[in-house]
C-alpha cells in the first residue's frame, strides 16, 4: 500500500478535495447541481472501470445495477417511509444481490456474450418497470416523498464526500493484491488460473463491489433528484455515457474514469445551448480520443509503468 | 383466423429481420467485427430514402435507390473512419481490439443518430409503399407492399447465397472467415476482401433500412433498438452463421408477432429477450454456431 498512493497523486488528490470542498462558497446553486450529478456519474464510471479495466469483462449494463439500487430505494421509501439512509442501504443490497445473480451464470460466458447478457438485463429491467407501471410509474417515472436535503450546498457535500470515499476505496482496491490478480485474470485468464488464483471468484468479487458502489450511487442520486425515471437512470444512453466517460478518462486507472465522467457531464451542460448537436459533439470527441489516444486522457499520467 | 394472420404478418416482419441480420453476421464472420453502428446505417438509408422519395422528383423508386446508396456510403465511412484505424492501430493491444471496435462503433452510431435527428428531426417517418393495393393471402387481407418486401428479402438472400457459394469472390470471403492467415499465405489481399464484405453489408443494411421505412416506419430513436435486435438475432443463431441467423430471425419475428397478437402489443420484445438469455446461458454458441 505504500507504493499505491504515491506522493504526487496524494498531493493532487488533497488539492482537489480542498478546492472542491470550498467551491460552494462561490458557485451558484445551478453549477453546484451540475457538479453534484457529475460526482455520482464519476462513481458510476469508477465502478464500471473496476470490472472492465481490471477484470476485463465488458459490462454493457451498468445501469442495470444502478437502476436496481435506485428503484428499490424509491419503492421502499414510497411504501413504508423509512429513514433515507435505510432506503439507500436496502437499495445497495438489492443492487448487490441482483449483480451476483446476474454475474454467477454470466461469468461463465466470454467477451461479447457477457456483454450481451448484461445489455439484455438492462432491457428486461426497463420493460419490467414499464409493465409494473402501477408501482413504478412506468415511463413517466416515480417521485420519492423524502429527499436527503433541499440545501444545494449540503447535497453537493454529500455527493463529494461519497465520491471521494469511493475513489479512495476503489483505487486502493485496484492497487492491492486483489487488483493485480484481477488484472492478471482479465489479461490472461488461463495463466492466472495456472498460477493458482480462482479467476471466477475474483471476478465475482469485482462484480459485487462494482454493483455495491453503483447501487449506493444510484439510490443517492434518486434522493438527490427526488425522482426516479427510466430515462434518467436506466436508459441504455446513460450506460453508454458511463462507458464513454471511463474510456475517455483512461481505462484501468479508476481515477481516470472519474475525471472522464465528470468532464462529460460538465461538457454536456456547457454545450447545452447547441441542442441536439451537443451529444453529437461529445460522442465525436470521445471517438477521436479512443482513436488517437487509446489510453485516454489520464492513461499516461496514471499508468506510467504500464508500457515500460 | 388469428393463426393465419399471425403466420402471414410474422412472415413479412421476420423476412425483414433476416435481411437486416444477415449483413451483420456476415461482417462478424468474415472480419470479426461486431458493428454497433448497424442501426445507425439502416437509419441513414431509411431517412435519406424517405426524404428523396417525398421531397424530390425522383419518386419512391428513386428514393429507394438513393437510400441504399446512402446506407452503402455510411457503411464505407464506418469502415474507413472507425473500424480500420482501430484494427491497424499499434497503440491498442491486440486482445483489446474487440472492445475498442465495440466502443468505437457504438460512439459512431450515436453520432449518426444525433446527426440524423439534427437534420431530419426525431419524428418517425414512413415511406410511401413501393406498390399499392391489397391482396388475399390464405384469406388474410395483406398489403401488396408487405408481400413484395417478403419476396424481395428472400430474392436478395438467395442472391447472397449464390454469391458466397458459387463465385470466386464469395469463396474467398468464406475462406477468410475460416482461416484468414491461410488465405494471406496463399497470396490473397485480406483488406480487399474486407472491403468487398463491407460493400455487401452496406447494400444489405441500406436495403433493409429503406424497406423498414416503407413497412413499419423509422425514427431516429429506433437506432439502438435496431442494433439490439440484429445483435440478438445473430447471437441466437450463432455468431457468424448465416443460416443460423435466418432461422433465428424467424424465431424472433414470430415470437414477437405472437406476443403482440395474443398477449399484448406492449410486451412485444420481452419473450425474445428471455429466450436470448436462456440460449446464451444454455448454449452460448447459439443455435447453429461453431465454437
Amino acid at each position: 500500500m505504500t507504493r499505491a498512493f504515491n506522493r504526487r497523486l496524494l498531493i493532487a488528490g488533497a488539492i482537489f478535495v480542498l478546492v472542491a470542498t470550498v467551491l460552494p462558497l462561490w458557485l451558484s446553486a445551478y453549477v453546484l447541481g451540475v457538479l453534484t450529478t457529475a460526482y455520482y456519474f464519476g462513481v458510476f464510471s469508477m465502478s464500471w472501470d473496476l470490472l472492465f479495466g481490471f477484470a476485463g469483462e465488458v459490462n454493457f449494463g451498468p445501469t442495470f445495477l444502478i437502476g436496481l439500487g435506485a428503484y428499490t430505494a424509491a419503492l421502499l421509501d414510497n411504501a413504508y417511509h423509512p429513514p433515507v439512509v435505510v432506503c439507500i442501504a436496502v437499495g445497495a443490497l438489492a443492487a448487490l444481490v441482483g449483480g451476483v445473480l446476474l454475474a454467477l451464470p454470466a461469468l461463465r460466458l466470454r467477451g461479447p456474450y457477457f456483454g450481451l447478457v448484461t445489455l439484455v438485463a438492462v432491457l428486461l429491467l426497463q420493460n419490467a418497470i414499464v409493465i409494473f407501471a402501477r408501482f413504478t410509474g412506468g415511463e413517466i417515472g416515480m417521485t420519492v416523498p423524502d429527499v436527503m436535503t433541499i440545501d444545494p450546498k449540503l447535497n453537493y457535500w454529500y455527493a463529494l464526500a461519497f465520491f471521494v470515499v469511493s475513489a479512495i476505496l476503489l483505487y486502493g482496491l485496484s492497487r492491492s493484491a486483489v487488483g493485480l490478480i484481477l488484472q492478471a485474470s482479465g489479461q490472461d485468464a488461463v495463466e492466472a488460473q495456472a498460477l493458482g488464483f480462482n479467476v471466477t471468484k475474483h471476478k465475482l468479487a469485482a462484480f459485487s463491489v462494482s454493483a455495491l458502489f453503483s447501487g449506493v450511487a444510484g439510490a443517492m442520486l434518486v434522493f438527490y433528484m427526488g425522482a426516479a425515471s427510466v430515462g434518467t437512470i436506466i436508459d441504455i444512453g446513460i450506460g453508454v455515457q458511463i462507458i464513454i466517460g471511463a474510456v475517455l478518462g483512461g481505462r484501468r486507472t479508476i481515477l481516470g474514469p472519474a475525471v472522464g465522467a465528470i468532464f462529460l457531464v460538465v461538457a454536456a451542460e456547457v454545450l447545452r445551448p447547441l441542442g441536439q448537436l451537443n451529444t453529437f459533439i461529445v460522442a465525436g470527441v470521445a471517438l477521436a480520443v479512443i482513436l488517437f489516444f487509446p489510453d485516454g486522457l489520464l492513461g499516461h499520467v496514471l499508468r506510467p509503468r504500464e508500457n515500460a | 383466423m388469428t393463426t393465419l394472420q399471425i403466420l402471414v404478418d410474422g412472415f413479412a416482419i421476420s423476412s425483414l429481420y433476416a435481411l437486416a441480420a444477415v449483413g451483420f453476421t456476415l461482417i462478424f464472420g468474415v472480419s470479426g467485427v461486431l458493428n454497433l453502428a448497424h442501426g445507425g446505417i439502416m437509419l441513414v438509408a431509411a431517412l435519406v430514402g424517405w426524404w428523396v422519395a417525398g421531397s424530390t422528383p425522383l419518386g419512391t423508386y428513386g428514393g429507394t435507390l438513393v437510400g441504399i446508396l446512402a446506407g452503402l456510403l455510411t457503411a464505407y465511412l464506418t469502415y474507413f473512419l472507425v473500424v480500420r484505424p482501430i484494427q491497424r492501430s499499434t497503440a491498442i493491444a491486440q486482445e483489446e481490439k474487440e472492445i475498442f471496435v465495440l466502443t468505437g462503433t457504438l460512439l459512431w452510431g450515436i453520432m449518426i443518430q444525433t446527426g440524423m435527428a439534427f437534420v431530419f428531426s426525431d419524428n418517425p417517418v414512413t415511406m410511401r409503399p413501393l406498390i399499392r393495393g391489397v391482396v388475399d393471402v390464405f384469406g388474410v387481407r395483406t398489403p401488396r407492399n408487405e408481400v413484395m418486401i417478403a419476396v424481395l428479402c428472400w430474392v436478395v438472400i438467395g442472391l447472397l447465397w449464390l454469391l458466397i457459394n458459387r463465385t470466386r469472390a464469395g469463396k474467398q470471403m468464406l475462406a477468410a472467415s475460416i482461416n484468414p492467415r491461410g488465405l494471406t499465405l496463399l497470396g490473397f489481399d485480406l483488406s480487399q476482401i474486407y472491403f468487398r464484405v463491407w460493400t455487401i453489408y452496406g447494400v444489405l443494411a441500406g436495403l433493409a433500412g429503406v424497406l423498414l421505412a416503407s413497412f413499419l416506419g423509422v425514427g431516429t430513436a429506433n437506432a439502438g433498438q435496431l442494433t439490439a435486435s440484429a445483435f440478438s438475432i445473430v447471437v441466437l443463431g450463432g455468431l457468424g452463421s448465416v443460416s443460423g441467423s435466418l432461422i433465428a430471425a424467424y424465431v424472433v419475428g414470430y415470437l414477437e408477432t405472437i406476443t403482440a397478437y395474443l398477449i399484448a402489443p406492449t410486451l412485444r420484445p420481452i419473450p425474445a429477450l428471455i429466450l436470448l438469455v436462456l440460449v446464451v446461458y444454455l448454449r452460448p454458441q447459439g443455435l447453429l454456431g461453431r465454437r
